[in-house]
């Protein structure tokens, strides 16, 4: 492997794995640092300052976990899509491997965004369970995610799985809004009931309460995903000159 | 916003397990991931180790 | 170009003539599922009436999903499919006829085969009308989405259940349009905005998928 003297300013100095590796590793700690500063600033606000809302009491405060949630199983899907996308195109390995690390997180995200959706849906709707368009179209996100994964996991070849699951990423990316008005408009047909999540304007405390914790998980999850993709990239260049020089001189950290 | 003590705090209005019974997911998801995340990092240096050995013995 | 497309459609079918079993199967599949959804829910005459577009629908889904693993893996397997690849004709009309003769001994078979279930679910001319419309235009999507995901798996272990898993959640637009129409026309709703947008579902899928399935071919063969 050739290393430059100088890192010149070129958009794919950094798509090599061997320079990602390191500067992820810086950059994790900043990100992990303002998770928790903005989660804790988040929490404040969403216990300390906001009132209790005049409909639904105590229990409209799930919506600080549930809404960044949501936003971020959705988010990370694009991203995830985008990257797969990036090494599909150029066939840069690190691109796919970043798609392969948001997966699980943005799985995880999913699964809070229904969990608390459900905890939330049984006070204010009285079920656990709607088939309203927003859960019904997460449901499906998160086995559009697992079936990402799942893809992935069934491809021995490193190169075939990547482009597979980036086809079926890119796929899946175009299908979420069609599978999301579809679900909506068959939801207003059969139910009457329309279930509105934000209802009436929020009081400013709330929405800041959302933003930031919103902000928080988005910090959290870029920590996470940076921590996977290096692991991926051990996985991957395992029998490089690089990592073993890493290894042998101990910092791999 | 003014709670009426701490009892009042865990209970939510009546609505205690609902809305600490999501905060306590997010909670367990996080320590799974970063334990899962741990756990496959340590997996892949030892697979490193083992590559080194193996490369500085048939060197 | 049409030569192309008419002789892959030939080819296909004849293959799949010589195969009889294989198309039969899937058929008789469809018949076997719907016929066994009063036997859990009850021969209660309204409910069914009520049930049946979904039923129906559903079943046709479980049905193409089932025979998805056909489309390529014969060809894969003698090596035919590469030889497609290698091809100066373009791959997206080979594909489309590989969609298209799939489509003419699965889904068209299926949707001639509703008419049998319209008149034994007791849902009414113009509603059992609308049933075989909605299949007509419904089950080519399904099978040129499942094409792309039968691409994608190719000879993975575990295939056909991944397959089904990847390509399920694609077709679910389909599902809820498809029976949509049916239920809409079952309540003396217009029906027509559904038809129409299974039609562009159609439109969009003609176009996209050969390209998407080629795209996954080359990336599952090479």
């Amino acid at each position: 492997m050739t290393t430059t003297t100088a890192p010149r300013f070129n958009l794919f100095w950094f798509s090599s794995p061997q320079t990602f590796f390191p500067l992820a590793g810086r950059l994790i700690p900043w990100f992990i640092g303002l998770a928790v500063i903005l989660t804790l600033i988040g929490l404040y606000i969403s216990f300390a300052v906001a009132p209790t809302d005049a409909t639904q009491g105590e229990s409209y405060r799930i919506i600080f976990i549930h809404v960044p949630a949501a936003w971020m199983s959705m988010f990370l899907y694009v991203v995830m899509a985008f990257w797969a996308a990036m090494g599909l195109a150029f066939n840069t390995r690190l691109s796919s491997m970043m798609a392969t690390a948001i997966a699980p997180t943005g799985a995880l995200m999913t699964f809070l965004a229904l969990w608390t959706g459900a905890l939330w849906g049984r006070p204010t709707w009285g079920a656990y369970w709607v088939w309203d368009a927003r859960l019904t179209s997460e449901l499906i996100l998160l086995f559009l995610y697992l079936g990402f994964i799942a893809l992935q996991a069934a491809i021995d070849d490193r190169r075939r799985a990547d482009k597979a699951g980036a086809v079926l990423a890119i796929i899946g990316v175009i299908n979420v809004p069609i599978i999301y008005f579809s679900v909506k408009w068959w939801n207003t047909l059969h139910q009457g009931a329309s279930v509105s999540v934000k209802g009436s304007s929020m009081a400013t405390t709330m929405l800041w309460g959302m933003l930031i914790m919103a902000l928080a998980f988005w910090m959290y999850s870029i920590a996470a995903v940076l921590y996977r993709v290096r692991t991926l990239i051990l996985e991957r260049e395992k029998r490089a000159d690089w990592v073993r020089e890493l290894a042998a001189q101990g910092r791999l950290k | 916003m003014t709670w009426g003590g701490w009892d009042a705090f865990w209970s939510m209005g009546g609505y205690g397990l609902y809305v600490w019974g999501s905060y306590a997911m997010v909670v367990a998801v996080v320590a799974i991931e970063i334990w899962q995340l741990k756990s496959r990092r340590r997996a892949a240096d030892n697979e490193v180790k083992r590559e080194s050995a193996r490369a500085r013995s048939t060197a | 170009m049409l030569n192309v497309l008419l002789n892959v459609i030939r080819r296909d079918l004849l293959l799949a003539a010589r195969q009889k079993a294989d198309v039969l199967n899937t058929l008789f599949f469809f018949v076997v599922v719907v016929t066994i959804v009063p036997l859990g829910i009850g021969p209660e005459p309204n409910l069914l009436r009520s049930i049946a577009p979904g039923v129906v629908w559903v079943a046709a889904l479980l049905a193409a999903i089932l025979s998805l693993p056909r489309l390529f893996a014969n060809d894969f397997a003698d090596g035919t499919l590469e030889q497609m690849l290698l091809s100066s004709e373009p791959l997206t009309l080979i594909v489309l006829g590989k969609a298209a003769a799939h489509w003419l001994v699965t889904g068209l078979p299926l949707t001639l085969m509703s008419i049998v279930f319209g008149v034994a679910f007791d849902i009414g001319i113009e509603e059992t009308s609308v049933m075989i419309v909605s299949l007509l235009l419904g089950t080519p999507v399904l099978s040129l989405i499942g094409a792309v995901g039968a691409a994608l798996t190719l000879g993975l272990r575990g295939g056909g259940v991944l397959t089904s898993l990847l390509v399920l959640p694609l077709f679910i637009p389909v599902l809820i349009f498809g029976a949509g129409a049916v239920g809409a026309a079952a309540s003396g709703v217009g029906y027509a905005a559904y038809l129409l947008l299974l039609g562009a579902f159609l439109l969009f899928a003609l176009v996209l998928t050969p390209w998407l399935v080629g795209i996954a071919l080359r990336i599952s063969v090479e």
